[in-house]
């Protein structure tokens, strides 16, 4: 990356050229002799295709060629038995309203567009159902274990408690709809050399997949993916459209682009899916917890299933004897979902945080004195101490700023005029994982510092934090830094999710810049210079234009002995307009309890894009499907509301701060998840105390501060 | 998607003569609705007209009214200095449709024009009797939650989306149309059209028509006039229901009153019953209730847009005190 102005170590190493349109996206990759794909997909949402006539779309002008299941384009992994049942091109059968059927390849995208209108397929249609209450009801509708039922004491113990609720929280479907669409451009080559531009949250992940379904050497691919304009996690895998333009670069052999439409980002590539659950609490009178039941109901395909940890938090998060939780998925007639942003746990502490607001309700209690008295010393489910966790402080700290004081706790105690006001909090909390990665380092003579790892950037800013942490190691400023990533060719890393990216590379990046400094200074042993010499000067006297170092790096034994999690805080102020019914959320103050902050900047970017996105989970985002037909009824960004700049107030972040070196060498801890886990329970929390409503279907849109 | 040919003209007359050469012909504006129906099959002209060179960008005031003309953009009627002067109402109206992007190039005559937000409309693979006579209506029973609750017919319950429109509806606007034998005038409550029989039809436009300009009699409604849209998200999003109001008033009598609502009907909504019970009453909060309540006799909801009984007339409220408050 050049062009880097760097006014502070802390700015971001890509962003002047993601402000001034540098940074090339995957679907601005310009390949000599590039055509263009553009999908057909099917208008009903369950059955089989009977006939499709493509003579029309292969006689319009431009037109190279028409693929679908009718010519089998050659996938080799396709041809055998077995997988997902979903192998694009290789079955005639529906599985949801808007499955890519055919992909029209021609010499410009307006021409393939035009192309694939002229397709027609002819359909025999099968019985669906696209509802997850409807299937719930429906005793013959499949339901799968998602996760093994966990018990710990006596099972519904909330049921006996002396103070008990038992409520249903649903949330509907929740797109990632990233600003860039997604796609990709592949080359396949003699010899079957292919060349993908991918917009990836995994570039190794890419390969791999690639490589299964055609049956080639990894070492065949390349895969490149240096900036991508958001993921949310929808790049968590290679998707049915990506492997089909493989496909069709390899049946024309030309390099194909295929970029998909808003409307097809509804469809075809994941959602976070439909959750009803159930919440049972019980406490005794002052105030303990006696007992939680935690029952989640999400959907999946009905090709291929689909798990996240939504009942998790319910085993750590409070001080309880008995609990238990089950986890159901149910597979309905639409896409696959796919993990996104917090993913299972901001499902499951919607109802989980309402819940314990609801309880605290009951009990008279302030919702966070009933929180802080049920905290626990140690985590209960694995029955392990906690590697660090500053709740405590991280709870004061917030309810300072945001003026916790002035809160009521009698519902709609704050009027003026036409508005009430409220406050609310809720905790969020998510794995603090590390995984396993390699990253190269080159320090050089001219004084600069090389860094490689095949790890992705979907917008948080890794190469940044990179830096930061080598920065500090070495002692060379960020400015003579270079992080490479997002490209298969470089040392192998983990797909960037579950907010493990600087926990797993910052740890291979620590690991290797500490080997380089011993290599300096053994190197200025052996020619007699002081051990803390510059690293310029020592390799200057040997002669030496760079030393190169490569490092495998993994978390030790700690992982077993200790539990490790982040924590956020959320709290908010609301106000609510009780004509309309309009939300305003007026405040917020976001508290992470995540390690160590590497990269200050960054860091208050995720909490800050954390909140947005809780702020649409909250308030306005809601993607329809009409279950008569299968089909999304808002599929496009006029009417599937993401929050605007007019819905945020501004942000206050708050980190503690502290580091955990049992989690890895910078004693840092993920953030990307825990910045939206919880918000929308916050949300909903104030708006009760706002108001006395509680809403327990998000989002909460004026309708329903109304009913 | 068909193919369709693009011809680019710079007088009124000659879009007219092109017009009406053309089987199926259609003017291009902002493009910014039109476009979006071509995308998704929803309407597939032979011809667009591009009548953006058509100099048709007057804001004036002649005389006693002032002139707006149809290709004046929805930012430059907004930001006019004459029109936050002395029509407020439809200034705030217009800023709160759409995006800045949007006004920038969506037209006054665009504006009027735009058809239904009604998700069914637009998706050519459900029934949908204004996109196609006879399919059925795929929100009656469906997903009707932005849906109309006045004036609705078996055959449609669509709203029309405008906000511009419900100011103009307000202020007693007049419609200028141009034909081939010379202008005619329409008032702008009869430029839209219930649904009733003829879900297809959305306004009186004949075929063989151009608009060139709407023409707004200067009023005494500025002092006291707010422009209120509820809507899912502070911005950028159509209204759930909005109320243009505007009061003269004269020791807190109300000596002149124009009400009109949006996203409640196939039109504009100008709500004359309520205009003449509070003509010549003290604008208090008690005959603004009684006002919003009969402005509701007719309504009717169809399940997922219930909330709009309530909605509506507390929207109604809302809006003429703060237009009160204003002074
Ligand atoms: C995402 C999105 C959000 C929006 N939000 C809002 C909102 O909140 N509130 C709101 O009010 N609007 C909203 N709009 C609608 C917007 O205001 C209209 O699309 C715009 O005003 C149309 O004007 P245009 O000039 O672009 O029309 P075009 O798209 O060019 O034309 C629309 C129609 O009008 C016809 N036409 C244009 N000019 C004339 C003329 N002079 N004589 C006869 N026929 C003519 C065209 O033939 C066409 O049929 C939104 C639109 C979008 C896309
Ligand atoms: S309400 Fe009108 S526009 Fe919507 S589906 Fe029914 S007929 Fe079509």
């Amino acid at each position: 990356m050049e062009n880097r102005i760097l006014k502070d170590e802390n700015d971001r190493v890509d962003g002047f050229l993601k402000v001034t349109g540098g940074a090339k996206y995957f679907a601005e990759y310009e390949l000599p002799g590039l055509t263009y794909g553009v999908l057909v997909t099917s208008t009903i949402t369950k059955g089989k295709i009977t006939a499709l006539d493509t003579k029309a779309a292969e006689k319009a002008p431009g037109v190279i060629a028409v693929l679908s299941h009718l010519n089998k384009p050659s996938a080799p992994a396709y041809e055998q038995e077995g997988g997902s049942q979903m192998k694009i091109f290789y079955t005639d059968k529906i599985f949801y309203n808007g499955q890519p059927i055919a992909i029209v390849v021609a010499n410009t995208f307006e021409r393939a567009t035009y192309a694939a209108s002229l397709v027609k397929a002819t359909y025999a249609k099968e019985e669906f159902n696209t509802n997850l209450d409807k299937a719930l009801k429906n005793s013959k509708a499949k339901k799968l274990q998602g996760q093994p039922d966990y018990k710990r004491g006596i099972e519904n113990a909330y049921k006996t408690a002396e103070i008990k609720i038992e409520q249903q929280y649903i949330l509907p479907i929740e797109t990632h709809n990233p600003m860039e669409l997604h796609g990709i451009i592949a080359d396949w080559r003699p010899a079957n050399k292919v060349t993908v531009y991918a917009k990836t949250q995994g570039v190794k992940a890419t390969q791999g997949t690639i490589a299964n379904v055609f049956k080639i050497p990894i070492e065949n691919i390349q895969v490149n993916s240096e900036f991508v304009g958001g993921g949310f996690g929808m790049g968590l895998r290679t998707w049915p459209l990506e492997i089909a333009t493989v496909m069709a670069s390899k049946h024309i052999g030309k390099p194909v682009k295929l970029v998909i439409t808003r409307m097809q980002m509804f469809t075809m590539v994941g959602n976070r899916p439909t959750a009803i659950q159930k919440v049972g609490l019980g406490a005794t009178k002052d105030g303990k917890l006696t007992g939680i039941t935690h029952t989640a109901f999400g959907e999946t395909a009905s090709y291929e299933n689909f798990t996240e940890g939504v009942v998790n938090m319910a085993k750590f998060m409070y001080q309880c004897d008995n609990v238990n939780t089950s986890y159901t998925i149910v597979p309905v007639d639409l896409g696959v979902p796919i993990w996104m942003r917090g993913p299972g746990e901001a499902t499951g502490a919607f109802a989980l945080e309402s819940a314990i607001d609801e309880l605290a309700h009951e009990l008279d209690m302030d919702p966070l004195d009933f929180r802080i008295k049920n905290d626990p010393e140690m985590d209960q489910q694995k029955n392990k101490p906690f590697s660090s966790k500053n709740i405590k402080e991280a709870y004061k700290l917030g309810a300072e700023k945001i003026g916790w004081g002035k809160r009521k706790n009698k519902p709609g105690s704050l009027i003026e005029g036409s508005w009430q006001t409220g406050y609310g909090v809720s905790v969020g909390v998510f794995n603090a994982n590390r995984g396993k990665a390699s990253v190269k380092g080159i320090l050089r003579a001219d004084g600069t510092l090389l860094l490689q790892s095949a790890t992705s950037d979907i917008g948080p800013g890794t190469g940044t934090g990179m830096g930061l942490i080598a920065s500090k190691l070495l002692n060379i400023p960020t400015s003579k830094i270079t992080f490479e990533l997002g490209d298969s060719s470089l040392p192998p890393a983990p797909s960037q999710g579950g907010s493990a990216t600087l926990s797993t590379i910052g740890s291979a990046v620590n690991d290797v810049c500490v080997a380089l400094k011993s290599t300096i200074a053994e190197l200025a042993a052996n020619s007699n210079m002081d051990a803390t010499s510059n690293f310029v000067d020592v390799l200057k006297k040997n002669k030496l234009p760079s030393v190169e170092i490569t490092k495998e790096s993994q978390s030790g034994k700690e992982r077993d002995n200790y539990s490790m999690y982040s924590f956020s805080i959320h709290f908010v102020q609301v106000k609510v307009h009780s004509l309309t019914g309009v939300v305003k959320v007026s405040k917020i103050v976001s508290v992470g309890d995540s390690g160590k902050i590497v990269s200050s900047k960054t860091a208050r970017s995720q909490m800050v894009g954390g909140a947005v996105g809780g702020i649409g989970m909250a308030l306005t985002e809601e993607a329809i499907v009409d279950h008569r037909y299968g089909r999304y009824i808002n599929n496009n960004f006029a009417d599937y509301h993401v929050p605007v700049n007019a819905d945020v107030p501004e942000i206050d972040v708050i980190f503690i701060d502290k580091p955990d070196f049992l989690v890895n060498p910078m004693g840092a801890k993920g953030m990307g998840e825990i910045a939206l886990i919880g918000f929308s329970a916050a949300v909903a929390n104030a708006v009760f105390n706002a108001t006395g409503k509680r809403i327990r279907n998000l989002p909460i849109t004026p309708d329903k501060i109304l009913a | 998607m068909i193919n369709f040919q693009y011809l680019r003209t710079t007088s009124a007359k000659s879009a007219l003569v092109l017009l009406q050469k053309g089987k199926n012909s259609k003017f291009l504006a902002g493009g910014t609705n039109l476009i979006d129906l071509m995308k998704r099959g929803v309407t597939a002209p032979e011809r667009l007209i591009d009548i953006n060179h058509v100099p048709l960008k007057q804001i004036e005031l002649i005389g006693t009214k002032i002139h707006i003309g149809a290709m004046a953009t929805n930012s430059a009627v907004a930001d006019h200095a004459l029109i936050k002067e002395k029509l407020p109402l439809l200034s705030w109206a217009l800023q709160a449709g759409a995006s800045a992007q949007l006004r920038n190039v969506a037209t006054v005559g665009g504006n009027m024009m735009q058809r239904t937000r009604c998700g069914y409309f637009y998706d050519t693979e459900m029934p949908c009797n204004k996109r196609e006579a006879g399919s059925g209506c795929g929100a009656i029973d469906g997903f009707n939650r932005m849906h109309a609750i006045f004036g609705t017919s078996e055959k449609c319950i669509a709203v029309h989306p405008s906000d511009m429109c419900i100011a103009l509806v307000a202020l007693d606007a007049e419609v200028v149309l141009l034909n081939s034998k010379g202008e005619r005038k329409i008032l702008f409550k009869d430029f839209h059209r219930l649904a009733g029989d003829t879900p297809q039809l959305d306004n009186n436009l004949r075929p063989d028509e151009m608009i060139v300009r709407v023409e707004i009699p200067l009023n005494n409604l500025a002092k006291n006039s707010y422009y209120l849209k509820v809507r899912d998200r502070a911005s950028y999003a159509f209204a759930l229901v909005s109320v243009a109001a505007g009061l003269e008033l004269l020791n807190n009598k109300i000596v002149n009153v124009r009400l009109a609502m949006g996203g409640v009907a196939h039109k504009p909504w100008r709500l004359t019953t309520a205009e003449e019970f509070l003509k010549g009453k003290d604008a208090t909060t008690e005959n603004f209730e009684q006002a919003a309540k009969l402005s509701m006799t007719d309504a009717k909801g169809f399940g997922e847009n219930n909330f709009k009984l309530k909605l509506a007339p507390n929207t109604i409220i809302e809006a003429l005190n703060l237009a009160k408050s204003k002074a």
